[in-house]
């Protein structure tokens, strides 16, 4: 196809060439330096898929199995690389099978581009073949959306996408285009976004409130940092290692803070949450002071909000003006991206240690690992733990592949065991809890980091909601290394059934078929492992694997995980067992 | 927390499809909109709604903010409604042979202080402004000889102080 430039070259105007709306929306793609985009074709956005195969050479077009893969795709995209993830359907059922996508990179905060086909401007309001107000379903679950009529209103809408997809807090952002504005012509000229006057994607920090924040760190007995993902999506990994070195804090993360520093860093007391540390749970009740950076008090991570950190101060460094106070009321709130709010704070930060505080973490941590951690890593019983699988695999990869999981227990046990040395290495459906995120997820991510490796850690019940995208993974002979743990339940639903419901088990008993042959049958090399025997020289084999690789473990079926704080209860009240 | 009533005054950009999405900020909350308005406001190209519910103060701040973060909002505010000078409008359709037959009705109109706007053979319109309570009223007095028609608005407010709005508005310009 012809460039730019050489389009341009043959008019007379500089700026301006005459293309149709959905070359125009090919090269908009470009111009945001997108070569990679995930998709499924139907009528409404057949124009797009016309120029997406005459510019091929330049703009790859992932065909996945389902829309809904299309968008986890372009998450794990998103979320290991820190670019936009862009993802294609046609209108009706297809842009329908989005929604989900888009939920789960609004609440998990992943920068994302939908673009969906709609019936030509003149069937609008029709119910024309194919016709939904997508428009109106996707409204609750994006940062912003927006129906193009007209070809000439292209450029400057997906200008605005992107920029609003990335900036600030992130987010996920459809355009909807009717088939008339694909098929249009007009004058293409396209440039960037870098405002929109009504939005204030990132505040300025404001240095009374960083002053005041350095002289409680500063006068701390007891100061804890939580942080989570808005560390990695601000880039502040480095700051946060430099506050909680030079300030010798003890710091944990949430389950979207993983990989935001090095697992085996000193400081790093592990997870905050429902199945978090114990140490880190409990202790939020003994700190004097809590910094929370880039993260939102879920309900996950704070139990009963009525005891919850009640002793401590609470600072908060957050990008997005509505947390604040939202959940958790903050002493100081410092509104800004985390790198720049950091990097103002660090100056007015002594250095100092709290060995002793540090030594209480230690200690909780001593205790779980008695109680849970033990069993889980090295059991000693028959049956294999998820917990030993995900240790092998930080053994056969070395603390570097990216992992990727899906909702549950194994994304728990994956959560609290996997190691990371690299940051954007936890891909995981956070606040939306999907399952069915990882297997497509891990091909985003894969594509995202082709020289890395990444193992989507699924259960059986989730593996089976996205199973279709195997065949993604064989037709683009994406080396992503899948590994289901297979207890032949829905694991943690079955956990709570157990603990809360009297062990009534309605409807979480799974008779599955043989993943294996399945597995097979997308030509894919597959192996089960059933003992423990086994276990280490099959995950070694699929790591070693250039290919992708699908791994079965069985694991022991009715395994729960712990500590565990009740829903509705405090972090204080964490169970061991 | 005591529920109150609040009035959320928000200025956005005037684009298609940005009601549903401040709409869908209560319906997720599950909180009711007791009356919504929307206008132009005092600044060239920039609408207003105005949306009075009635809650507790913590879920209205969260409200505004979450109302505040949308694209093309450029601002929300909430006050009280000491806070506000406010008013509802209504359209009153009475049969016009009442006037000659129910003498009670001329009471009725020039004690409510409302207008009558339109007069025919048939019927004849009665505009009342005023605070909830007082087109309340007119309408309970007028009910009895039978209201053929009735409409009320949404609340529309100004605030006492001045809402610190231009200033932000000065700087799109600038910029």
């Amino acid at each position: 196809m012809q460039t730019l430039k050489e389009k341009k070259a043959k008019t007379h105007n500089e700026n301006l060439i005459r293309i149709s709306g959905a070359e125009a929306i090919i090269h908009c793609l470009l111009a945001e330096d997108v070569n990679l985009i995930y998709g499924y074709p139907g009528g409404a956005i057949m124009p797009v898929y016309d120029e997406l195969y005459k510019f091929q050479d330049r703009l790859h077009h992932v065909l996945t199995r389902h829309e809904q893969g299309a968008t986890h795709a372009a998450q794990g995209f998103a979320r290991v690389t820190g670019k936009v993830g862009v993802a294609i359907a046609t209108s009706g059922p297809g842009a329908t099978n989005l929604v989900t996508g888009l939920a789960d990179a609004q609440i998990d905060s992943t920068p994302m581009v939908c673009i969906t086909g709609q019936v030509p401007r003149h069937l609008l309001g029709s119910d024309a073949f194919q016709e939904t107000d997508i428009i109106g379903i996707s409204t609750p679950v994006t940062k912003w959306n927006y129906q193009i009529t007209k070809a000439s209103e292209i450029p400057e809408i997906m200008a605005k996408a992107f920029y609003i997809a990335k900036s600030g807090r992130p987010g996920p952002v459809l355009i909807d285009i009717t088939k008339n504005a694909q098929f249009e012509e007009f004058d293409f000229s396209y440039s960037r976004c870098i405002a929109v006057r009504s939005y204030k994607p990132s505040p300025k920090p404001e240095i009374a409130q960083i002053e005041a924040a350095a002289e409680i760190i500063n006068n701390a007995k007891r100061p804890y940092i939580v942080f989570g993902h808005g560390v990695i999506l601000g880039k502040a990994e480095g700051q946060l290692r430099t506050l909680v070195e030079k300030a010798g804090i003890p710091a944990a993360w949430t389950i979207l803070g993983l990989s935001a520093m090095d697992t085996d860093h000193p400081l790093n007391v592990g997870m905050v949450g429902m199945h978090g540390n114990y140490g880190p749970n409990v202790l939020t009740n003994e700190c004097d002071v809590l910094v929370a950076i880039g993260m939102r008090f879920d309900d996950r991570v704070t139990g009963n909000l009525e005891s919850y950190a009640k002793q401590a101060k609470v600072i908060h460094f957050e990008i997005d003006p509505a947390e604040i106070d939202k959940n958790v009321k903050a002493d100081v709130a410092i509104l800004g991206n985390a790198k720049e709010s950091l990097d103002l704070l660090l100056p007015l930060i002594k250095e100092n240690n709290h060995d002793a505080w540090h030594n209480k973490f230690k200690k909780c941590y001593e205790e779980e690992y008695e109680s849970v951690i033990k069993n889980d890593l090295y059991p000693t019983k028959d049956g294999l733990t998820m917990g030993e699988v995900i240790e092998e695999i930080n053994l056969a990869s070395e603390n570097k592949a990216v992992i990727v999981t899906d909702v549950g227990q194994h994304q728990m046990i994956a959560c609290r065991y996997a190691k990371f040395k690299q940051t954007k290495s936890n891909i995981t459906s956070g606040g939306l809890g999907t399952m069915g995120f990882a297997l497509p997820a891990a091909i985003g991510a894969k594509m995202g980091a082709m020289d890395r490796e990444v193992v989507a850690v699924i259960g059986d019940g989730g593996f089976q909601m996205t199973i279709q995208e195997l065949a993604t993974i064989f037709q683009n002979k994406t080396a992503v290394k899948i590994v289901v743990l297979n207890n032949g339940h829905l694991g943690m639903v079955r956990q709570w059934q157990e603990l809360f419901f009297e062990g009534r088990y309605a409807s979480t008993v799974m008779t599955n078929p043989d993943f294996v042959k399945i597995a097979e049958g997308y030509r894919i090399e597959a192996k089960r492992v059933e003992e423990r025997k086994d276990l280490k020289s099959a995950v070694q084999a699929m790591m070693a694997s250039k290919e992708p690789f699908f791994l079965e473990v069985s694991v022991e079926n009715e395994d729960n995980v712990f500590p565990m704080i009740p829903s509705g209860a405090s972090v204080s009240d964490i169970r061991l067992k | 927390m005591e529920k109150k009533w609040f009035t959320i005054s928000v200025y956005s950009e005037n684009n298609v499809g940005l009601l549903n999405r401040i709409s869908g900020i209560f319906l997720k909350r599950h909180i009711n909109i007791e009356s919504l308005n929307v206008s132009k406001s005092e600044i060239e190209h920039v609408s207003k709604f105005t949306i009075v519910i009635n809650t507790t103060e913590d879920w209205t701040r969260k409200i505004v903010a979450q109302i505040e973060k949308q694209i093309e909002v450029i601002k929300a505010f909430y006050h009280t409604d000491e806070e506000t000078i406010y008013q509802e409008s209504a359209l009153f359709k009475i049969a016009s042979h009442l006037l000659f037959d129910e003498p009670q009705i001329q009471n009725i109109i020039s004690g409510s202080k409302s207008k009558i706007v339109t007069v025919s053979r048939e019927y004849f319109v009665l505009a009342k402004t005023g605070r909830r309570h007082e087109i309340d009223e007119m309408h309970d007095q007028l009910e009895p000889y039978g209201i053929m028609q009735f409409v009320r608005s949404g609340r529309i407010t100004v605030t006492k102080s001045t809402m610190p709005i231009t200033p932000i508005i000065n700087e799109f310009h600038q910029s």
